[in-house]
């Protein structure tokens, strides 16, 4: 007896889905997680990963069967059947894909949402309640043009003494988001980016580190902003990336769940020395962060000394 | 019809024989061939500057040029490949060939126009190149970001945006004329809708020409007078946005991939049905999907800007609309499975080259969707998984449909055929040689190498080092594609006017073409794509009734 086509083929999809299913739920192609977004992002790659093999496999294995099966064989002149096309076959084939990337669309938004990137980061509010710095372009408007260029020329610190000598006249400065889902007692941290450097500086303990260091567990909120050209602060194991971008700070924020170093890299094409813009986040255990803040602050926290202090990294 | 004389119409002017090919030409079949062999040389030079880049990467440390000469390295190789290969030879190369066939014209719309189109390229490609010996070529990357592009040495940067803008105007030029050849040089009788499907891709790709080229135009003009009069229009030092200078770019780069992608498609449609002995598939569906890709293309750009602080909303709508490019995309290729389903097969180096193209275009598809997902965009921007993408875009699926449309015009152009052993050792070559360079740089984008670094983590080494051997193995691959070219033209066996036995109407004259295509009036093709139909229903005069590559003499 001769088993029906519509069988086999049943069967040759179900088996095609189970293993596209499998394959994603085994897939292990991403760096070690060490974010609290990490997980999640796993999450969307391996339902994209499924999807994509599932679809990959089946047009491939159209491809090379057709290859097969319809070759012509020598001395064959003649045509195929003439069929020019197939009205539900082509609805069909336009539907599934529209219904799957509706599907992954609304996924990832979903996904998106859980890492804190629909977080509404209202464009006129300003980080830490106080201006503390002003958008360069407003300082313009202040008719200050002379000092933007000097803003970028000078140390990380000095943006803050420079803007104290504008009296009173401090709006919220417009910030910029990345992913932003850091609760009330997030950890400030600000980074400067730099040809060819990311300098860290913790306001609360007026440390300054060419290296990041951070507490398990607690969330962190980064205020970047860069002084020269775009950079890009990319940490692989937090699945994290956010631009550093000349005149437009930007907040982001992560917590990270698993002690270690991880590499910080520069992302973003900066210059000559661009591959070697690393650097490292060490993410420590409570008490040794503490720990870690007590041997690297500052004797007398000021802003005098904070203008001065020079990277420890 | 009126035949002028043979001396007033073959006037001095225009030179004949070889000559012609470096002569002002107003043929379109030679400008056509113009811009193939100008774009294959310029193919082999960004191929050189790839080699450079595989070499410096093939050890984590920096040791093989300098840092500054990498960058120039890099950013020569993106501009020379895009703007001087693949956007010339899938446009003005074939589209110039193939098009006046296939309307039933005689030449371009404006051939004066069209010659001089071609005539941008040479200069604008010897100052791209020669700026790397005289003042130091750009360092910012093919994208020429601000503030970058502005701090880097600025002869470079400008000769880099002259020689794009050159580059642009003869895209634009070019366009014009295919939209006005195909909606107006069509002969009395043929509708829109009998054309063959390359005339289609190619007013899609010319409408995305003429809408978004002028913008990248002007932004890089505006780039020229931040760098040379000192402007703000994207410095922020002086008040100005540089996240606006990518809006801008992105608004003309993202369209380019569709202007590099959409004539590949268009050639595909063509080759496959010839070759499997079959009607295209869904004819009408595949016209409504180049017009829904390039209505999508236009509105998508900002998904290159996942990471540059762009609000929540725009990344989300970018998400979706890019995404749904999948689904036109997805309806031709699974129209192209279903052409070659029940045909005739004939596999031949032109068909192995449009085959992989399904399989590489298949997986850079699907790595393109989960790059459109805005979570893990954000994880591998800037990364090798984003050139190892893009190069199964534009190398595996526009690279690969050039070189199977060589093996399938090549009879056309020269009146022989090429050396199908010789072509099926360059399809393995380079099929070896280009998953083995580009399928490990997904994993080392994801595991943490970013993109334009000539140094990176050693401990992804071994991968590097294979992708390099990759590419030594697509730099050997050229030499039997080169040597076939070269010694076919003289010895290879004589073709015949329509060795495939094709019915689009470029195959119903003589190979070559004479001047003006055809000897009497041009035949009106209704159905380029009628196989499968009783032989007898045929009106084939050329056809051999012999069987392709191995004995297609008439």
């Amino acid at each position: 007896m001769t088993i029906p086509t519509s069988l086999i083929t049943l069967v040759l999809g179900m088996v095609l889905v189970l293993g596209g299913l499998w394959v994603g739920q085994n897939v292990n192609l991403l760096p070690v997680d060490a974010s609290s977004n990490a997980p999640v992002y796993d999450a969307l790659f391996q339902v994209l990963f499924s999807i994509g093999t599932i679809l990959f496999v089946g047009v491939t294995g159209l491809l090379i069967f057709s290859l097969v099966r319809f070759r012509r064989l020598p001395g064959d002149q003649g045509d195929g059947v003439a069929i020019e096309g197939n009205l539900p076959l082509e609805i069909l084939w336009t539907a599934i894909p529209a219904v799957v990337v509706l599907f992954v669309g609304i996924y990832s938004y979903d996904i998106y949402e859980r890492m804190g990137g629909m977080t509404p980061l209202n464009g006129h509010e300003a980080m830490h309640g106080d201006a503390s710095s002003l958008m360069l372009a407003e300082h313009q408007s202040h008719g200050d043009a002379m000092a933007a260029p000097a803003l970028l020329r000078e140390g990380p610190g000095s943006s803050s003494t420079l803007l104290a000598d504008d009296p009173g006249e401090a709006q919220p400065e417009r910030v910029w988001g990345g992913i932003s889902s850091a609760a009330g007692d997030a950890l400030p941290v600000e980074l400067t980016a730099m040809q060819f450097a990311f300098i860290f500086h913790y306001p609360d303990s007026s440390i300054t580190s060419g290296e990041l260091h951070v507490p398990v567990g607690r969330p962190v909120q980064l205020r970047m902003e860069a002084r020269d050209v775009i950079h890009a602060f990319w940490v692989p194991q937090f699945r994290l990336k956010q631009d550093v971008i000349p005149g437009q700070p930007t907040v982001m924020s992560f917590t990270p769940t698993r002690p270690g170093t991880y590499p910080i890299v520069c992302a973003e094409l900066c210059g000559p020395y661009h591959g070697g813009m690393r650097t490292n986040v060490v993410v420590h255990e409570q008490e040794a962060f503490e720990a870690w803040i007590r041997q690297n602050a500052p004797a007398a926290p000021s802003t005098v000394a904070l203008a001065a202090a020079p990277p420890t990294g | 019809m009126t035949v002028a004389s043979p001396e007033s119409f073959q006037g001095s002017l225009q030179p004949q024989g070889w000559l012609r090919y470096f002569s002002f030409s107003l043929d379109h079949k030679v400008i056509g061939l113009q811009y193939l062999v100008t774009g294959f040389i310029f193919y082999l030079i960004g191929g050189a500057l790839a080699g450079v880049i595989r070499t410096e990467l093939a050890s984590p440390i920096s040791d093989f040029i300098s840092r500054e000469t990498y960058n120039e390295v890099l950013t020569l190789h993106g501009t020379v490949m895009i703007f001087l290969w693949i956007v010339p030879v899938v446009n003005g190369g074939f589209g110039n060939y193939l098009i006046p066939f296939y309307v039933g014209a005689r030449d371009m719309a404006f051939p004066r126009l069209n010659a001089v189109a071609f005539w941008m390229i040479p200069p604008a490609g010897i100052l791209l190149i020669s700026s790397y010996f005289i003042s130091g070529a750009a360092q910012s990357g093919w994208t020429a970001y601000p503030p970058l592009s502005i701090t880097t040495p600025a002869a470079g940067q400008v000769v880099w945006i002259l020689s794009v803008l050159l580059l642009g105007g003869s895209s634009i030029f070019g366009a014009i004329n295919f939209i006005a050849t195909v909606l107006k040089l069509r002969q009395p009788g043929l509708k829109l809708m009998q054309l063959p499907m390359y005339c289609w891709a190619m007013l899609g790709t010319s409408i995305l020409v003429v809408l978004s080229t002028p913008v990248l135009a002007g932004t890089l003009i505006l780039l020229s007078f931040d760098i040379v009069a000192h402007t703000g229009f994207f410095n922020p030092a002086l008040g100005g946005n540089v996240v606006v200078y990518q809006h801008l770019f992105w608004f003309y780069s993202h369209p380019a991939v569709y202007i590099m992608v959409l004539p590949a498609f268009g050639l595909v449609s063509e080759i496959l049905p010839i070759h499997a002995r079959k009607p295209l598939f869904g004819y009408t569906t595949m016209v409504y999907s180049i017009l829904g890709i390039v209505f999508l293309g236009l509105i998508v750009w900002a998904h290159h800007m996942f990471t540059s602080g762009t609000p929540p909303w725009m990344r989300l709508f970018f998400t979706i609309a890019t995404s749904f490019i999948a689904v036109p995309t997805g309806i031709k290729f699974f129209n192209w499975l279903a052409t070659l389903w029940g045909g005739k097969i004939a596999l031949n180096s032109a068909m192995l080259f449009s085959c992989a193209f399904i399989f590489h275009f298949v997986f850079g598809g699907i790595t393109g969707v989960a790059l459109a997902q805005v979570p893990f965009d954000i994880h591998v921007h800037d990364t090798y998984f984003v050139v190892g993408h893009f190069h199964y875009i534009v190398y595996g699926g526009t690279v690969f449909v050039i070189f199977a449309a060589i093996y399938h015009w090549y009879p056309k152009f020269t009146g022989r055929m090429l050396n199908e052993d010789l072509g099926r050792l360059h399809f393995l070559l380079t099929f070896v040689g280009f998953n083995l360079c580009f399928l490990p740089q997904h994993w080392l984008g994801l595991n943490g190498m970013p993109r334009r670094v000539a140094e990176y983590d050693p401990a992804f080494t071994t991968l590097n080092q294979a992708s390099s051997i990759g590419a030594l193995l697509m730099a050997i691959s050229t030499l039997p594609l080169l040597y076939n070219v070269i010694w076919s033209a003289f010895r290879g066996q004589v073709a015949g006017d329509n060795p495939w036995r094709a019915l689009t109407p470029e195959w119903l004259t003589s190979s070559p073409p004479p001047v003006e295509n055809w000897v009497g009036a041009a035949p009106l093709v209704h159905e380029p794509y009628a196989y499968g139909v009783p032989a007898d229903q045929i009106d084939l005069n050329a056809t051999s009734g012999r069987d392709l590559w191995s004995d297609g003499r008439s």
